[in-house]
C-alpha cells in the first residue's frame, strides 16, 4: 500500500466509525457499537505506529490530495504533512484515545442504545478532527480540524442536553473559542495578503520570512497566539474549560485534558520559526502562561468537585506548556503535552472511575476512605499524582524540570513563579488524593453500600495510563544524567532546528541545574507533606465556609463575575438599545415617519380637490386677490 | 436543436411563466401541487444541462438570445446567462423546486393563485439573472416584485398587509431611483443600429452602457441611484427595515423566495450593472458602501442576539451575512469576489434549509416565539440533526460550504482593508452566539408540556433537507469544481 493512502486511513477510519455508528445508532447493539468505535481507533493507532517509524527511519512525509481552493491569486490544496511532530502527537492521539474509547464502552453502559451510539459517533468524529488538525500540511487543514474539535467539544459536553446548565456550558466553551478563532483567521488572512500562502512549507521558509515586516510577525504571531489562547484554555479565554466537566468524565479526559486543549501549543510548536522571530509575542506568552498557571493553581487550592480540581489543575499545566513556549523551549513544551496527556488522562479517568463507584457524587466532601474499595483506582491515581506533582522518576519530573530549567537559563524571575505553581500543583493533588482515597467514608449509607471497583474496561486503562506515567519520562532523560540520552529532543531536532538557529538557547551549567531541580522537588515535597498532614483525616466538622483571600479562590477569583459584568452585560445592554430604540425608533421611525408626512401632506393638499364647485371658486376668488396682492408690493 | 430553436436563458424563464399561467386554471389542489413538482424538477433539469454548457466561448448560441422589442429606442429582447447568471438560475430553480417539496403537504386558501404566483415570481427572477439589456433589466426586476407582493398579501400573518405595504414602498422607491439612472446612462450611450435598418439614437444595450463615458461626478450619483436601490432589495444597513417584518409576516415559503433568491437579484444587480458601468465611482465609494455592510453585520448580528421570534431572528441573521458578501463585491479583488460569488448560492441553500426548519417548528409546535419552545430534541430527533448541521453552515464550520464562501471573503476583504475585516469577522462569534443560543433554547433542555404532541418530520421533510445536506458538504468538502466553473465569471464576455 503506497504512504498516501495509507495516511489517508488514519484520520478515514475514525470517520468511517463516525458514519457507521452515527447512521446506525438506533440499529446497532451496544457491542457492535463499541468494537466499530474502538476498531476504527485501534487500526488509526497502528497505522501511526507504522508512520512513526518510518519518519524516524526515513524523515517527513508531505502528500497532497486534491486542490481544495486554487484560484489564479491563491492555491490552497487538501495536504497532509506528517513529520517528527506530526507522528508523536497522532500517536498520542489514537494511543489515549483507543483507551479512552474501551474505557468509555463501560462507563457509558448505561446509556440508552441510541444515545451509547450518539456518544461514540461524536467520540469518534473527535478524534477525526484532532487528526485532521495535527496532521493538516497548511493552516486551512489545520483550522478545519480545529473548528471540527471545537464542535465535537460543543457536542459532548452538552451531550446530556436535557441539563440547561450543561447545554449552557458547551455553548460557552464554543463562543469563547471562536473568539480564539477570529485571531487564528485573522493571522491566517495576513499571511494570504503578505505571502499569499498558508501552506507550512512555504511560509515557514526564509524567502516568505523575508517577506514579513517585524510588525507583521509580532501582529500575526499574537493573532494566532489569541487562537491558541482559546483552545488551550489560557487567560483572558479559560473560563469555559472548567465548565466543559459538564461533559462525560472520558470526554474530559479526552478532549479537556489529553489531546484538544494541546491543540494551541502544537500550533505554536508547528509555527516555531515564526515566533522565534517574534520576541514580543514571546514575552505576552510568557507572561500569559505563567499568570493563567498561578491562577488557575490558586483556584484549584479551594475547589470541592474533584473535576473541577483536575479542570484547574489543567488550564495550569497548560499554562506551564506555554510558560515553555515564551522562553523557546519547544521541546519540553511538546514533552510535558505527552506526559500531561498520560498523567492527565490517567487523573480524570481514576475520577470518573471513583464517581462512578460513588453514584455520580463528585464532591469531594462526601467521600474519604475508599482506597479499601478501589484498590487499582487508588493505586494508579497516586501515580498519576506523584506524576503531575513532579516528584522523580515519574514522568512529570522530567517534563516539569525541563521547562523549569529553561525558564531559569532564561528569565530567573519566572523560574521562581513557576515553582511555586509546582508547590501548589503538589498541595492540590495531595489534598484531592487524600479527600477521596484516606480518612473515612463521608457519604451516604447507600453510597456505602455500593462502592466496588469498577470493571477491567475501566481499571485495564487506568493501568496501562499508569504504567505510562511512570515511564513515559525517560524518553527525555537530562543532559546531566546521561549524554545524548534526551531522545524526544533528538527526534524532534529536525522540527526546531531553525528556531534553534535563531534563538541560539544558552544552556545552564550541570550544577545549577542540579541544584534548581533539587529546589523544586523538595518544595514540591514539603507541599505534599503539608497536605497530607491537613487532609489525611478530614472531617466534615473541618468544613467551613471560606473567608477573606480563600474565598476569593473558591470564587474562582470572581472573573466568571466579572466577565458577566464587563462584556456580557454591556453587550446585552448594546444590543437591547440597537434593537428597542435605533431599529424600531431611529431607523424604522424615521422610515414611518417619511411615511406619515407624505400621508399628512396628501390628506392637506387632497382639499385642494373637494370636488365642490364652492371651494374651488373660493380657491379663485383667494389666488386672484394673493396675485394682486403681490402685484400691489413689487 | 438546442441553440437553433431554444436557448437556456429561454427555456429558464418560459417554462416557470407558461407552467405559471396555466397553474392559475388547475382547480384542483393535488393537480396543481404535483403540475409545478413537475415543472419546477424541469427546470432544475434544465438549469443543470445548462450548466454543463455554460462556456460561453464554446457555446455562444446556447446561452444567448435576442428579439426585436422596441428597437426605435435602442432596446432589444436581449437574453443572455453567464457563468454567475448560471449559477443564479441553478439556485434560483433548486430553490423553488425545495420550496415545491417542502409544502407539499400544506393546506392553502387558492392553491393554484398560490403555486400560480409562484412560478411567476420564478420566471421574473430568471429573467434578472439573463437579462443584458437594461430596460429587460428593469422590466424583468419588476415582474419578479409584482407575484411576490400578491403572495405576500395573500398568505402570511395577520399584520402582512402592513409589511407588504411598507416592502412595497420601499422596493418601488428604490426601482424607480434606479430607473431614473438607467434612464440617465441611456442618454449617454453611442447610437445603435438593428440587422432590419432600424437606427436608434441611443440604446439600452449593457454593452453600450458599459462603453459609456461618464465623468467622475455624473459616475458618483448613478453610483448612488444603483446603490440605493439594489441596497433595499439586499438589504443592507440602513435600508434594511422593511425586511424583518416582511420575512416575518409573509408565508414562510415565500419568505424563501425572498431572503434565498430575490435577495441575489440585489447582490448580481451590482455584479453586473453597477461595478462594470460605473467602475470608477465604485472604486471611490467602496470604502462608504463597505462600511455600510460591516456596519450591517455588526448591527444586525447584536440584534439577533435579542429576538424572540424565530423568523426575525432569522431575518437579522440574514442581513448580516448578505452584508458581507456585498461587502466583498465592493472589496473587488479575486478572493474576495469568487468568494462572493460562490457563497451567493451556498447562502441561498443553506437559508431555504433553516427557513424550511423553522416552517416545520411552527407548523408543529404553532409558534415560532423562542420562549414558548424547548426541548425538541426529545420530540424531534431528526428535525434537531438537521438543525444543528443546517445551523453549523450558517455560522460558517469548515467542511460545509458556506466556510469557502466566508474564508475566501473574508480573506479578501483583509487585502482591501484590515480594520474593516476585524469588526467583519466579530460577526462570527455573534453568529455562533445567536445560532446556539436558538438551538440551546429550543431543541435542548427538558420538553416543555405544551409541546408534548409534538412528532418528528414526514419523509418529504427528510428528503428536502437531506438535499441540503448534501449539497452543504458537497461544496464543503470539493468546493473546486465550483471556484473551476466561476473563472472569470465576474467579466462578462
Amino acid at each position: 500500500m503506497n504512504n498516501s493512502l495509507l495516511i489517508g486511513l488514519i484520520p478515514l477510519l475514525p470517520l468511517l466509525g463516525f458514519l457507521l455508528t452515527g447512521v446506525g445508532r438506533n440499529h446497532l447493539s451496544k457491542g457492535l457499537t463499541s468494537v466499530i468505535a474502538c476498531g476504527t481507533i485501534f487500526a488509526s493507532f497502528v497505522i501511526s505506529l507504522l508512520m512513526f517509524n518510518q519518519v524516524r527511519t526515513s524523515g517527513g512525509i508531505d502528500v497532497s490530495y486534491f486542490s481544495f481552493i486554487n484560484i489564479e491569486s491563491f492555491k490552497l490544496a487538501f495536504e497532509f504533512k506528517i513529520d517528527q511532530l506530526t507522528s508523536l502527537f497522532l500517536l498520542v492521539i489514537t494511543g489515549i484515545g483507543f483507551l479512552i474509547h474501551v474505557y468509555s464502552t463501560s462507563y457509558m453502559h448505561e446509556e440508552k442504545g441510541n444515545d451509547f451510539a450518539k456518544y461514540f459517533s461524536y467520540l469518534n468524529l473527535f478524534v477525526f478532527s484532532m487528526l485532521l488538525l495535527v496532521m493538516g500540511g497548511n493552516f486551512v487543514i489545520m483550522f478545519i480540524g480545529w473548528e471540527g474539535v471545537g464542535l465535537c467539544s460543543y457536542l459532548l459536553i452538552g451531550f446530556w442536553y436535557k441539563n440547561q446548565d450543561y447545554t449552557a456550558a458547551a455553548k460557552k466553551a464554543f463562543v469563547m473559542n471562536r473568539i480564539g478563532d477570529m485571531g487564528f483567521l485573522l493571522a491566517l488572512f495576513w499571511l494570504i495578503a503578505k505571502v499569499g500562502s498558508v501552506n507550512f512549507n512555504v511560509v515557514f521558509s526564509a524567502d516568505s520570512l523575508a517577506l514579513l515586516s517585524t510588525t507583521d510577525i509580532t501582529g500575526i504571531t499574537l493573532l494566532l497566539f489569541l487562537g491558541a489562547a482559546g483552545k488551550s484554555a489560557q487567560l483572558p479565554l479559560f473560563t469555559w474549560l472548567p465548565d466543559a466537566m459538564a461533559g462525560p468524565t472520558p470526554v474530559s479526559a479526552l478532549i479537556h485534558a489529553a489531546t484538544m486543549v494541546t491543540a494551541g501549543i502544537y500550533m505554536i510548536a508547528r509555527s516555531n520559526v515564526l515566533f522565534s522571530s517574534a520576541p514580543i509575542t514571546m514575552q505576552v506568552i510568557l507572561i500569559i502562561g505563567t499568570a493563567t498557571m498561578l491562577i488557575a493553581a490558586s483556584i484549584a487550592l479551594k475547589q470541592n468537585d474533584i473535576k473541577k480540581v483536575l479542570a484547574y489543575s489543567t488550564v495550569s499545566q497548560l499554562g506551564y506548556m506555554f510558560i515553555a513556549l515564551g522562553v523557546g523551549a519547544y521541546t519540553a513544551a511538546v514533552f510535558h503535552v505527552i506526559t500531561h496527556a498520560f498523567f492527565k488522562a490517567l487523573l480524570f479517568l481514576g475520577s470518573g472511575s471513583v464517581i462512578h463507584a460513588m453514584g455520580g457524587e463528585q464532591d469531594m466532601r462526601n467521600m474519604g476512605g475508599l482506597k479499601k474499595y478501589m484498590g487499582i483506582t487508588h493505586i494508579t491515581m497516586l501515580i498519576g499524582c506523584l506524576a503531575i506533582a513532579g516528584m522523580p522518576p515519574f514522568a512529570g519530573f522530567f517534563s516539569k524540570d525541563e521547562i523549569l530549567a529553561h525558564t531559569f537559563a532564561s528569565q530567573p524571575l519566572f523560574w521562581a513563579l513557576g515553582v511555586l505553581g509546582a508547590m501548589m500543583t503538589a498541595f492540590y493533588m495531595f489534598r484531592l488524593y487524600a479527600m477521596t482515597f484516606h480518612g473515612s467514608f463521608r457519604g451516604t449509607e447507600e453510597q456505602k453500600s455500593h462502592l466496588h471497583e469498577s470493571p477491567a474496561a475501566i481499571t485495564l486503562p487506568l493501568v496501562i495510563l499508569a504504567l505510562l506515567s511512570v515511564i513515559g519520562g525517560f524518553m527525555g532523560i537530562p543532559e546531566i544524567f546521561a549524554h545524548g540520552s534526551h531522545l524526544l529532543a533528538n527526534f524532534l531536532a529536525p522540527v526546531f532546528a531553525p528556531s534553534t538557529a535563531i534563538l541560539s538557547p544558552h544552556p545552564i551549567s550541570h550544577n545549577t541545574e542540579y541544584i534548581i531541580m533539587s529546589v523544586s522537588v523538595l518544595l514540591a515535597l514539603a507541599a505534599i507533606i503539608f497536605a497530607w498532614s491537613k487532609y489525611k483525616n478530614w472531617q466534615k466538622s473541618q468544613d467551613a465556609e471560606p473567608t477573606g483571600f480563600a474565598k476569593v479562590l473558591a470564587n474562582k477569583w470572581y472573573i466568571d463575575e466579572l466577565y458577566q459584568s464587563v462584556i456580557i452585560n454591556p453587550i446585552n445592554s448594546i444590543a437591547k438599545f440597537f434593537n428597542n430604540i435605533i431599529e424600531n425608533k431611529g431607523i424604522d421611525g424615521i422610515v414611518n415617519g417619511i411615511g406619515s408626512l407624505v400621508h399628512y401632506g396628501s390628506r392637506q393638499l387632497r382639499w385642494l380637490q373637494s370636488g365642490q364647485v364652492g371651494a374651488y371658486i373660493l380657491f379663485i376668488v383667494l389666488g386672484t386677490l394673493l396675485f394682486f396682492i403681490i402685484q400691489l408690493f413689487l | 436543436m438546442l441553440g437553433t430553436y431554444f436557448t437556456f436563458p429561454e427555456l429558464l424563464l418560459w417554462l416557470p411563466l407558461v407552467a405559471g399561467i396555466l397553474a392559475f386554471f388547475l382547480k384542483n389542489a393535488r393537480a396543481v401541487k404535483t403540475w409545478s413538482l413537475i415543472f419546477a424538477l424541469i427546470v432544475v433539469a434544465v438549469s443543470a444541462i445548462g450548466f454543463c454548457y455554460a462556456d460561453f466561448a464554446k457555446y455562444p448560441s446556447y446561452n444567448q438570445v435576442s428579439y426585436y422589442w422596441l428597437k426605435h429606442i435602442g432596446n432589444s429582447f436581449h437574453l443572455k446567462l453567464d457563468k454567475t447568471g448560471h449559477l443564479m438560475s441553478l439556485l434560483t430553480s433548486l430553490g423553488f423546486l425545495f420550496i415545491f417539496i417542502y409544502s407539499w403537504k400544506d393546506d392553502k386558501k387558492r392553491p393554484n393563485f398560490f403555486y400560480g404566483m409562484m412560478l411567476l415570481a420564478q420566471a421574473g427572477i430568471m429573467g434578472v439573472f439573463s437579462a443584458v439589456d437594461a430596460l429587460a433589466f428593469y422590466f424583468f426586476w419588476e415582474l419578479a416584485l409584482i407575484p411576490v407582493y400578491f403572495l405576500c398579501s395573500t398568505y402570511g400573518g395577520e399584520k402582512r398587509i402592513k409589511a407588504t405595504f411598507k416592502f412595497f414602498v420601499y422596493t418601488f422607491a428604490g426601482s424607480l431611483l434606479m430607473l431614473a439612472g438607467i434612464l440617465y446612462i441611456y442618454y449617454h450611450t453611442p447610437g445603435r443600429g438593428f440587422d432590419d435598418g432600424t437606427q436608434a439614437l441611443h440604446s439600452f444595450a449593457l454593452k453600450a452602457f458599459e462603453a459609456t463615458n461618464l465623468s467622475s461626478a455624473e459616475q458618483g450619483c448613478l453610483f448612488w441611484l444603483f446603490f440605493v436601490a439594489f441596497a433595499i432589495k439586499m438589504p443592507i444597513f440602513p435600508f434594511h427595515t422593511w425586511q424583518p417584518d416582511t420575512y416575518d409576516q409573509s408565508d414562510t415559503s415565500v419568505t424563501m423566495v425572498l431572503s434565498a433568491l430575490m435577495v441575489k437579484m440585489g447582490l448580481f444587480g451590482v455584479i453586473r450593472w453597477v461595478l462594470p458601468i460605473l467602475p470608477e465611482a465604485s472604486a471611490a465609494y467602496a470604502d462608504i458602501a463597505i462600511s455600510l455592510c460591516v456596519i450591517g453585520i455588526v448591527y444586525a448580528s447584536l440584534i439577533a442576539l435579542r429576538q424572540d421570534n424565530l423568523k426575525k431572528l432569522l431575518a437579522y441573521s440574514s442581513i448580516a451575512h448578505i452584508g458581507l458578501i456585498a461587502a466583498a463585491l465592493f472589496a473587488a479583488n479575486e478572493l474576495s469576489t469568487k468568494g462572493a460569488i460562490i457563497q451567493m448560492f451556498n447562502h441561498g441553500i443553506n437559508i431555504i434549509g433553516l427557513w424550511i426548519i423553522v416552517g416545520i417548528i411552527e407548523k408543529k409546535t404553532g409558534t415560532k416565539k423562542i420562549s414558548e419552545l424547548g426541548g425538541l430534541a426529545t420530540k424531534a430527533p431528526a428535525l434537531t440533526i438537521f438543525m444543528i448541521i443546517i445551523g453549523m453552515a450558517n455560522i460558517a464550520l469548515p467542511l460545509t460550504n458556506a466556510f469557502i464562501g466566508e474564508f475566501m471573503m473574508f480573506g479578501g476583504l483583509f487585502q482591501y482593508s484590515k480594520i474593516f475585516t476585524v469588526f467583519a469577522i466579530l460577526g462570527i462569534i455573534l453568529a455562533a452566539a445567536y445560532t446556539l443560543n436558538m438551538i440551546r433554547n429550543v431543541f435542548y433542555g427538558e420538553v416543555k408540556p405544551s409541546l408534548s404532541g409534538v412528532t418528528d418530520i414526514a419523509l418529504h421533510e427528510k428528503f428536502v433537507l437531506g438535499i441540503i445536506v448534501v449539497i452543504i458538504f458537497c461544496l464543503g468538502v470539493y468546493p473546486q469544481p465550483l471556484l473551476d466553473f466561476i473563472t472569470n465569471a465576474p467579466v462578462t464576455p
